[in-house]
């Protein structure tokens, strides 16, 4: 683990909804079940002992299906929706011992949000609306509006500040709504199913603008979704929720790869595996590899033991210099392998999804190298054995 | 045998509060009386003084300010209409009547209608409170007028404002309680206090309803001047009850449809100021 410190902690996190809920809480910490807690008191357990970090210039995509609680715990972390238990700390302020002037004073400086229905204040021009929360803080007009003017330029509506919400389309309304969050320049984005009511299309590009500004932004965001395939395309870690509860938590290969329950494997079952699951996961250990100064007398005699289609070719570093297949090695003699390369590119870094893989596959002799951070080689891809990938990974389809 | 159970003597101590509070306030509400029932006069006397040609085009100008030359051609010649039926002074009197009671209405009554929306607690008391003041036959309300008030327009003017301010206060409370939640909880979220969110959004957005109950509580004002003529508050409303007592049918109707004019007037410019303020919250 590294040694700095999360941005946002989130500690045994629990919301009861309803009359009962001390009761309700009470009973639950004492072992009962949930189901028997809910069926004795009427309330309703939203969350339950929530916990997981965020760090800072991270993405986390916090998942579930709708009634998971994802939601909840979104609304806890800045307490729109009071938490009856556990702590959340942004850096060293601890969130819910707050008073309601600090309360305030945090949420007009550290968070910005997004919403999924936009939730653009319909009596206000998109710069009014990007101007709010600046406004809020009480920043003189000339100076908010230069800074929201900014923002509107960054989420690219430029032009469009004096129209007012109902006049832009719903991709545009979720810029406008990611602008008033941006203006504020604030630490962390909470970010409620943002854009889970746009249409396909215009979700995906969004998804991809997000990624993008974040690379540049640097904000910590925590972005709910119900939605497996947005989870991969923001690319972060994934903190997936069921019942109110953890279940677990990794990037979306962890999920694929050791799923923690049925209910995870469930989850990513219909998951795109070629765009999740990356060359590193689906290598083995090359049985076909020389050093460039041998002999191709002496690659053969591999090759033909192997069975490979190719062999593998490193310099004295290990790094990947290319292929050589058997119809080259016959009648090559002793020939340096060196001088018999071919497919210099066949190859691809250990964190490339299976898609790229695939593609270099396509284009190649049946092999492709995987090479790692330092570019030496870390193991090979042959066209079966991404087949056995495909199918490790879906097992349900597999009949 | 007979039961015996004893009439509850409500009447009495309806009377007995009356007594008591006329006995405590009514030199307060004397004064103000007289103060308020100058002020309605003097206006109504310095314009029944105004040539009445001039008055009809200030009142068309000042239309066509607020809303468009049709509606003010429309109240141009509506005011032309009752100059015409000689009704001028007393349509004056109504006028100056509604508008004062309508006042007084609103400053008192958006207030509540915003504390109401804003705790639940005084919700739950206003809400049976407006019922009973708008379900009371509006003719009771002049009779403890008269002891605070004395007779004449100030008395008239009281009774109108309670009869005519339920609207106003429901209005606003429903139209701040209607601020979709999802815009609430964006102006929580970005840290706006109680009043910022009050101002700066949950108001805004409830102008149009709130324009909706100001215009009730105006049409509510015109139909209770009628009955306030009963406590010599004049006007039109004097006209109607003077046909009635003299059973003048075409007088009386001449009168009513006076009424009429003046309420289609009054209706059509805030129902055009409600309408205009809805589709700013759309465009601007």
């Amino acid at each position: 683990m590294s040694e700095k410190q999360p941005r946002i902690r989130v500690r045994g996190l629990t919301k009861i909804f309803g009359d009962e809920a001390g009761t309700a809480f009470e009973r639950l910490r004492s072992g009962e079940s949930r189901a028997e807690v809910q069926n004795a008191t009427g309330a309703v357990i939203g969350l339950d002992n929530v916990n997981f970090d965020v760090d800072a210039g991270e993405i986390l995509v916090v998942m579930g299906l709708s009634g998971s609680g994802k939601s909840t715990c979104l609304r806890c972390i800045n307490r729109l929706i009071e938490p009856t238990d556990g702590s959340v700390h942004i850096d060293d302020i601890d969130v819910i011992g707050l008073g309601e002037r600090e309360l305030l004073e945090l949420r007009r400086t550290r968070f910005g949000m997004v919403f999924q229905q936009f939730a653009l204040f319909p009596h206000r021009s998109i710069l009014r609306n990007v101007e709010y929360g600046l406004e809020i803080q009480g920043m003189p007009p000339d100076a908010r509006r230069e800074k929201a003017l900014a923002a509107i330029e960054t989420v690219g509506l430029k032009g469009w500040d004096q129209h007012f919400p109902s006049q832009l389309s719903g991709g545009m309304q979720q810029r406008a709504g990611l602008a008033r969050a941006l203006a504020l320049d604030p630490d962390v984005l909470l970010m409620d199913e943002a854009f889970s009511a746009l249409d396909p299309l215009i979700r995906r590009d969004m998804q991809q603008e997000l990624v993008a500004l974040q690379k540049r932004l640097k904000k910590t965001i925590v972005f709910v979704s119900h939605d497996l395939d947005e989870a991969i395309a923001l690319g972060g870690r994934i903190v997936l929720m069921k019942d109110g509860g953890v279940v677990q938590e990794g990037t979306a290969a962890d999920f694929l790869a050791n799923p923690a329950d049925e209910y995870v494997r469930r989850f990513v079952e219909h998951i795109d595996v070629l765009g999740v699951v990356t060359a590193g996961d689906a290598m083995r250990p090359p049985s076909a590899v020389r050093p460039w100064q041998s002999t191709a007398e002496e690659a053969l005699a591999i090759l033909t033991q192997s069975g490979e289609p190719v062999v593998t070719v490193v310099c004295e570093q290990g790094r990947f210099q290319g292929t050589v297949d058997a119809d080259t090695l016959k009648g090559a003699g002793t020939t340096a392998l060196r001088l018999l390369l071919s497919d210099r590119s066949a190859y691809v870094p250990f964190t490339a999804t299976l898609n790229e893989a695939v593609a270099r596959l396509a284009s190649g002799r049946g092999e492709i190298a995987v090479t790692g951070p330092d570019g030496t080689l870390a193991g090979v891809i042959a066209n079966a054995d991404l087949v056995a990938a495909l199918a490790r990974r879906r097992p349900t389809t597999a009949h | 045998m007979d039961l015996y159970i004893p009439r509850i003597p409500l009447a009495e101590w309806c009377d007995i509060a009356l007594n008591w509070a006329t006995e405590h306030f009514s030199g307060v509400t004397r004064a103000m009386s007289a103060v308020v029932g100058t002020a309605i006069e003097s206006t109504t006397d310095f314009l029944v003084g105004l040539p009445p040609w001039l008055v009809i085009l200030a009142c068309g100008l000042l239309v066509w300010r607020l809303t468009n030359a049709r509606i003010a051609i429309g109240t141009m010649l509506g005011f032309a209409f009752l100059w015409n039926l000689e009704l001028w002074r007393a349509t004056l009197q109504s006028l100056v009547l509604v508008l004062v009671s309508t006042a007084f209405a609103l400053a008192i009554g958006i207030p509540i209608g915003i504390s109401a929306a804003l705790s639940k607690r005084f919700w739950r008391i206003v809400g049976p409170g407006l019922d009973m003041m708008q379900t009371m036959p509006s003719f009771v309300y002049l009779i403890p007028a008269i002891p605070f008030f004395g007779l004449g327009a100030v008395s008239a003017c009281f009774a109108t404002i309670v009869f005519a301010m339920p609207p106003t206060i429901r209005l606003t409370a429903l139209g701040i309680m209607q601020t979709p939640a999802e815009l609430v909880e964006a102006a929580d979220a970005f840290g706006s206090s109680r009043w910022q969110k009050l101002f700066k959004i949950q108001l805004p957005l409830a102008i149009p309803t709130i324009m909706a109950g100001v215009n009730q509580t105006i049409m509510l004002a015109l139909s209770m001047v009628v009955i306030a003529a009963m406590i010599g508050a004049g006007g039109l409303g004097g006209e109607v009850w003077r046909a009635i007592q003299r059973l003048e049918a075409g007088q009386g109707f001449q009168a009513g449809i006076a009424i009429v004019v003046l309420a289609v007037i009054l209706d059509r410019i805030t129902q055009h100021i409600a309408h205009h303020m809805r589709r700013d919250r759309q465009q601007g």
